[in-house]
């Protein structure tokens, strides 16, 4: 195995064996278990309200997994020192993130069958159509999450997890609100306005892009060329936020 | 031919407020390590010990000067393969077994799955952990951690083994188990560099030691040139069957004198006083029971240089070796 694989193993290994994460599948399973509970309330849409509510568990346990987890990759093991015996190996730097990286990518991928998992057995119970569409938008929050995890390690490699977690969440928010600060460059007569929309436009991931939970749930697919498009751009984005990690990591004296 | 050479390195750390100065560790730090000696690096909390280290390891990068590892530049990460490294204090994933924390290291390290098993048995042998391979480290004591750490150091059976503060935590039985853990790799012509406080472990095992203090070698070499170098030795007599209350000659040459009863300790200030006063005992009648002659220890040495560092301002201080 290689020593990223070595370092991917043990980071998954590592969130195997941590009683969080199984509270947070509980949790994500009682949330697709309380829209069937919600759908019943409703007089009509019940699939839709299903099909959401199932969608946005998945999408909001996994960003809290990838924040939370993401921000203490690489801060925990300067602050434990656990990274001063493994940087005495005969590994780089950049090894030592791709592999922390890998390692949780895994992870989130393991969670997210799992609740898929859950969610299509309350799709199937309920005896609602499984279009490709929900699968379309599983895939999308799977790279929405790859992106975040990006983040919150590169912020984890030169910051503690507290500031970690409010720049990674931050960026999160702001990645959602992105298409918005277009349209306001567009509107705006202020030049310094639109300077500012525009850089942070292109400087900010565009997470609306990879979010098609609302066409999903009513059963609407996107088009395979925008699938692949979006999907290039998110791993695009998180590959470059990575090597940002790498160059900060190699720099940096523990 | 040398394991470890370093040449000038200085070390300084960034305030990380404009304006401020940096902090110090490391000032033009130079000492070599031979293959297969055991070298100690002594000093007080905050010297430079873990940092020099660190800037061996490739973990700090050094601000101005050389070390040189193996043969190649410190930080190069092929080289590592050779390095075994324990850091002080350690802190190990402590949801794994003892088991899957050597084969950790082991896969980090290179070896393959095969070449993996026998040598974690033969390391949880060494540190007496057998027992305890299929333990979470989180169950395992202080001192228990710091065996499994010097285990994970040795899992690749390394050429060079980088040990920081080993004997910390360790109680009188681990601490000996450690000691003869040193000087077997010695046997079977490693090096071992490895920094303490612990002076008499130092002069128990060591060929060489430094003596580093603010950054600075302030003494290196052999324990014995360097403690008999500066230091007259003192000689101590037990002898029975004498009071020595009314003898001058005693009096007089000893530096300390205790009766106790008919049995005396008189301790001379060298070894030159030595027949005169032996002969004084026996003319009055006294049994000899022991003569003993005491070194400078270490201990006396590192005081010794503590002392000189304070005294001296520091463009002054050189090295003694």
């Amino acid at each position: 195995m290689t020593a990223i694989g070595v370092i991917a193993f043990n980071t998954f290994r590592e969130s195997l064996r941590d009683k969080i994460l199984y509270n947070l599948l509980l949790f994500a399973g009682l949330l697709i278990g309380l829209s069937v509970m919600l759908a019943d309330l409703t007089i009509t849409e019940h699939h839709k309200m299903i099909a959401d509510m199932g969608l946005g568990a998945i999408n909001l346990i996994g960003v809290v997994i990838a924040i939370f987890v993401g921000i203490s990759l690489v801060n925990k093991e300067i602050e434990r020192r656990t990274v001063y015996t493994i940087m005495a190996r005969p590994i780089s730097r950049a090894s030592f993130i791709l592999g922390k990286y890998t390692g949780l990518t895994l992870t989130l991928f393991i969670n997210i069958m799992i609740m898929m998992a859950i969610f299509l057995l309350t799709v199937w119970f309920y005896r609602m159509p499984m279009t490709i569409s929900l699968f379309q938008a599983v895939q999308l929050i799977f790279v929405e999450l790859m992106v975040v995890t990006a983040i919150a390690l590169f912020f984890s490699t030169f910051s503690s997890s507290t500031l970690s977690a409010i720049l990674t969440l931050g960026f999160y928010v702001i990645g959602h609100l992105t298409v918005d600060l277009k349209g306001l460059a567009g509107k705006s007569e202020s030049e310094a306005v639109k300077a500012v929309a525009t850089c942070v436009y292109y400087a900010f991931p565009n997470l609306e892009m990879l979010n098609i939970k609302g066409q999903a749930a009513v059963g609407i697919p996107v088009g395979f060329d925008y699938l692949m498009l979006a999907t290039l751009y998110g791993l695009v984005y998180a590959a470059v936020i990575i090597m940002g990690a790498c160059l900060v990591f190699v720099r940096r004296d523990f | 031919m040398n394991d470890i050479v370093i040449e000038k390195l200085s070390k300084a750390y960034p305030s990380g407020w404009p304006g401020r100065p940096s902090f110090v560790a490391l000032s033009g730090l130079s000492l070599t390590v031979g293959r297969g000696e055991i070298f100690g690096f002594l000093g007080p909390n905050g010297a430079g010990k873990t940092t020099t280290l660190k800037i061996l390891l490739g973990l700090v990068r050094a601000t101005s000067g050389t070390a040189i590892l193996l043969g190649k530049p410190a930080g190069d990460v092929e080289t590592r393969r050779r390095v075994g490294f324990l850091p002080e204090s350690p802190y190990f994933y402590d949801y794994l077994t003892a088991e899957e924390f050597l084969g950790f290291y082991g896969q980090l390290a290179g070896l393959d799955r095969a070449g993996i098993a026998p040598r974690i048995t033969t390391l949880l042998e060494l540190v007496g952990l057998v027992e305890a391979r299929t333990r979470q480290l989180r169950k395992f004591s202080k001192g228990m951690l710091q065996r499994i750490g010097l285990a994970q150091a040795l899992i690749h059976d390394p050429q060079l083994v980088i040990l920081d503060e080993p004997m910390t935590g360790l109680d009188p039985v681990g601490r000996k188990q450690v000691r003869d853990l040193i000087l077997g790799l010695r046997d079977r012509g490693k090096t071992v560099f490895f920094s303490t406080h612990i002076l008499p472990d130092v002069e128990m095992i060591c060929d060489r030691v430094g003596i580093v203090m603010k950054g600075r070698l302030l003494a290196s070499g052999r324990v014995e040139d360097l403690v008999d170098q500066e230091h007259t030795q003192s000689v101590e007599i037990v002898c029975h069957e004498i009071n020595v209350e009314n003898s001058s000659v005693i009096r007089t040459n000893a530096a300390r004198v205790i009766q106790q009863g008919r049995q005396c300790l008189i301790v001379l200030p060298n070894t030159e006083l030595l027949d005169e006063t032996v002969a004084e005992i026996r003319r009055r009648g006294g049994r000899l029971v022991s003569v003993t002659p005491h070194k400078a220890s270490l201990e006396d040495l590192f005081f010794q240089e503590e002392a000189r560092m304070r005294e001296t301002p520091a463009e002054l201080l050189t090295e003694r070796v």
